[in-house]
């Protein structure tokens, strides 16, 4: 789960992590009234869930509260497209309205799960800023690694030698060390899958300042953090997979017009992988799940009726501890409420198939069955021609 | 022959008495697997269906029955616990059905395990078959696999079932089918059991479906290079996935090159794995490898 700027910002500070003064506004008159608590100049933040804000237009520095609620009002309750939104973009609810900082320096730190050896590792660089990827992946040497034995922890001897990797001057390698302990124990209390400050600001006064910070969490862990699952917003997510996410659907939207239901992940990629080599291209992914229920199955059924893009629909379950003629039932059901208006083709197999086969055959739906995979992505290239 | 298990595992069941453990017991005794226990706190004493003896601990079952191997359908807020304690009670196989283990509980685990003789199998994972032991140890369909000389290792639980149906179809049977589960973060890797079907002279082939997201083809494909001398028939799905997206399993998610399927590709036919072109192609190619 990924949370806002202005919200990662605040727990940083409960874990004594140093942020710039502000505060977030949802109307131009409380950006207005922030900068001028703050003196005047400020930073103006939108809050998206997307990198790339500052190409895109969502940082702006100003030098006045007028200015401020004049870029606010330009800002909140727009668009905001970046490079990682696609042409729709995220809409803009809150902006974090800053204390402009003098930086000397941009640092960057970050923990994240080392999945090659298995645990967490601290990484730090003196190269931090936009740039922190390019650095990564052309000189790696340049990004300090530190693992962590969880048996053990995070060793003071690691945060100082981080701190000196990154060359600070001496008397700030303690209180950089103690920065990097800090981060490690809100990673490790809140059970986030990256916790990155990029920039850590190093400022002209020689203080360290997180100057922008990302926090993802373990999806799978939100059930011991009830006050993390609170900062969810729907509204940067895709509605389609918010809908789905309340019946516990696994679903993405892609940009083809073949919509697709599948039981099980691997099975759902290696459909969609089936109807790209016919030529065609996926509209999402969808997994209605090893175990799912006749309701589950209509639910995802109509989400995907219910994508305008969907030309045509593929149908493949592999039934096991979901039965087939669950799967069917679940595919009549949803067709009750929802007219289906495209070509369908389903492939069943496995627990219960010859029934779920049965009961499509006989609803008197437009249905074509297919035997195997082939013929199920050969049956939907048929149907964009029209044949 | 097989791998990890065969007719003389002994099983047991941590959750047994719980509804998805009571739904797989069934299917598992039905096989023909030698269910000798289950566990379940606050249970102990009991008899679950009027057939297998019930513990409180994994420790007294163990103790009184002489289990070897534990299956565990635990909720995931309570998994970790239930393979540690496993593992202390000294059970070698463990398969963890369980999806959804917050990534931090595995780090403490695989850290657990990291000196001791467990094989651990997932966690998300459909457990693991073997068809002429007669042993089914998880939660796929028992009837679409025949004895044979073929492994199957997948990161996959359905796409398993298919690609086993496809071989059991073409009248190819398996020898072990191992799903080793859909996290990041998991006991078994596919080296750990390419060693073992490498030992295992019942098995002649391996078959391996590999997905998108963090480089454990690569170690496969290096593996495979390095020390594997029987024929492997590899595919790996998600070419169609977008990156930075999780495609439903937590570990399929394309985080840098390594990740994408055309990498993976690439490293395990450079190691002489024989590349299935589509996925409806699985079993037909592994009918023309092995002749």
């Amino acid at each position: 789960m990924k949370v806002h700027e202005y919200q990662a910002k605040a727990i940083l500070s409960e874990f004594g992590i140093p942020v710039p003064k502000g505060g977030v506004a949802t109307t131009p008159q409380e950006a207005r009234r922030i900068a001028q608590e703050l003196g005047g100049s400020a930073v103006i933040k939108a809050q998206v869930h997307a990198g790339g804000r500052g190409l895109a237009g969502g940082v702006k520095v100003v030098g006045s509260p007028q200015e401020a609620e004049a870029t606010a009002r330009g800002l909140l309750g727009h668009r905001l497209v970046t490079h990682q939104t696609g042409p729709e973009g995220v809409p803009v609810n809150h902006v974090l309205v800053e204390e402009p900082a003098q930086v000397s320096r941009e640092l960057y730190l970050a923990v994240a799960i080392d999945s090659v050896a298995r645990c967490p590792v601290v990484m730090a660089s003196e190269a931090g800023g936009m740039e922190i990827e390019e650095v990564a992946s052309t000189s790696p040497e340049r990004v300090l690694r530190a693992r962590v034995d969880v048996a053990t922890g995070l060793q003071p001897y690691q945060c100082r030698n981080l701190a000196y990797g990154m060359n600070l001057p001496g008397d700030l390698i303690r209180p950089t060390a103690s920065l990097v302990a800090s981060l490690y124990r809100l990673f490790e209390t809140k059970d986030c899958s990256l916790a990155e400050i990029n920039p850590l600001a190093l400022t002209v006064d020689g203080r360290l300042l997180a100057l922008d910070a990302k926090l993802n969490f373990d999806d799978d862990a939100l059930f011991r953090h009830p006050e993390v699952r609170a900062l969810r917003d729907p509204e940067q997510e895709d509605p389609l997979e918010v809908e789905a996410s309340k019946f516990d659907i696994s679903y993405i939207k892609l940009d083809g017009d073949v919509g697709c239901m599948v039981n099980g992940a691997g099975l759902a990629m290696a459909t969609m992988d089936s109807i790209s080599l016919a030529q065609a291209r996926p509209a999402n992914f969808l997994d209605v799940g090893g175990g799912a229920s006749e309701e589950q199955v209509a639910q995802a059924f109509k989400l995907i009726l219910s994508d305008p893009q969907v030309k045509r629909i593929l149908v493949n379950i592999f039934g096991g501890i979901l039965r087939c003629d669950v799967a069917a039932r679940g595919i009549l059901a949803a067709s009750q409420e929802r007219a289906i208006q495209v070509p369908v083709v389903v492939r069943m197999l496995g627990t219960n198939a010859e029934e779920g086969k049965e009961l499509l055959a006989r609803s008197g739906l437009k249905i074509t069955l297919a035997s195997d995979l082939s013929e199920a992505a050969l049956r939907i290239k048929q149907a964009a021609s029209g044949i | 022959m097989s791998i990890l298990v065969n007719e003389n595992t002994r099983l047991l069941i941590q959750g047994l008495t719980g509804r998805e453990g009571t739904f797989h017991g069934l299917r598992c005794l039905e096989y023909g697997t030698n269910l000798v226990a289950g566990a379940t706190p606050g249970r102990g004493g009991t008899v679950w269906e009027g057939k297998v003896p019930v513990f409180n601990t994994v420790k007294g079952a163990v103790g009184e029955t002489g289990a070897n191997a534990a299956l565990i359908f635990v909720p995931a807020a309570f998994a970790a616990d239930a393979i540690l304690e496993s593992a202390d009670a000294g059970i070698p196989l463990i398969a963890c059905i369980t999806e959804g283990i917050p990534v931090m509980d595995m780090v403490h685990v695989l850290r657990y395990l990291q000196d001791k003789p467990t094989h651990l199998i997932g966690p998300n994972c459909p457990g693991l078959i073997s068809p002429e032991g007669r042993c089914k140890m998880g939660i796929m369909p028992g009837n679409i696999h025949t004895p044979g000389r073929v492994g199957v290792i997948s990161r996959s639980g359905t796409l398993t079932y298919e690609a086993v149906n496809q071989l059991t179809t073409l009248g190819i049977g398996q020898s072990t089918c191992v799903g080793i589960g859909g996290d990041p973060l998991i006991g078994t890797s596919f080296v750990d059991l390419l060693q073992l079907f490498q030992e295992d002279s019942e098995t002649e082939a391996v078959v391996l479906i590999g997905e998108i997201g963090g480089t454990k083809e690569q170690e496969a494909a290096e593996y495979i290079r390095s020390h594997f001398t029987k024929p492997v028939i590899a595919l790996v799905v998600g070419t169609t996935a977008p990156p930075g997206r999780r495609m439903g399993h937590a570990g399929a998610i394309i985080t840098g090159s390594a990740g994408q399927a055309s990498e993976k590709v690439r490293a395990l036919r450079e190691a002489g794995a024989h590349i299935v072109p589509s996925p409806a192609e699985i079993g037909s190619t592994a009918k023309r490898v092995l002749g």
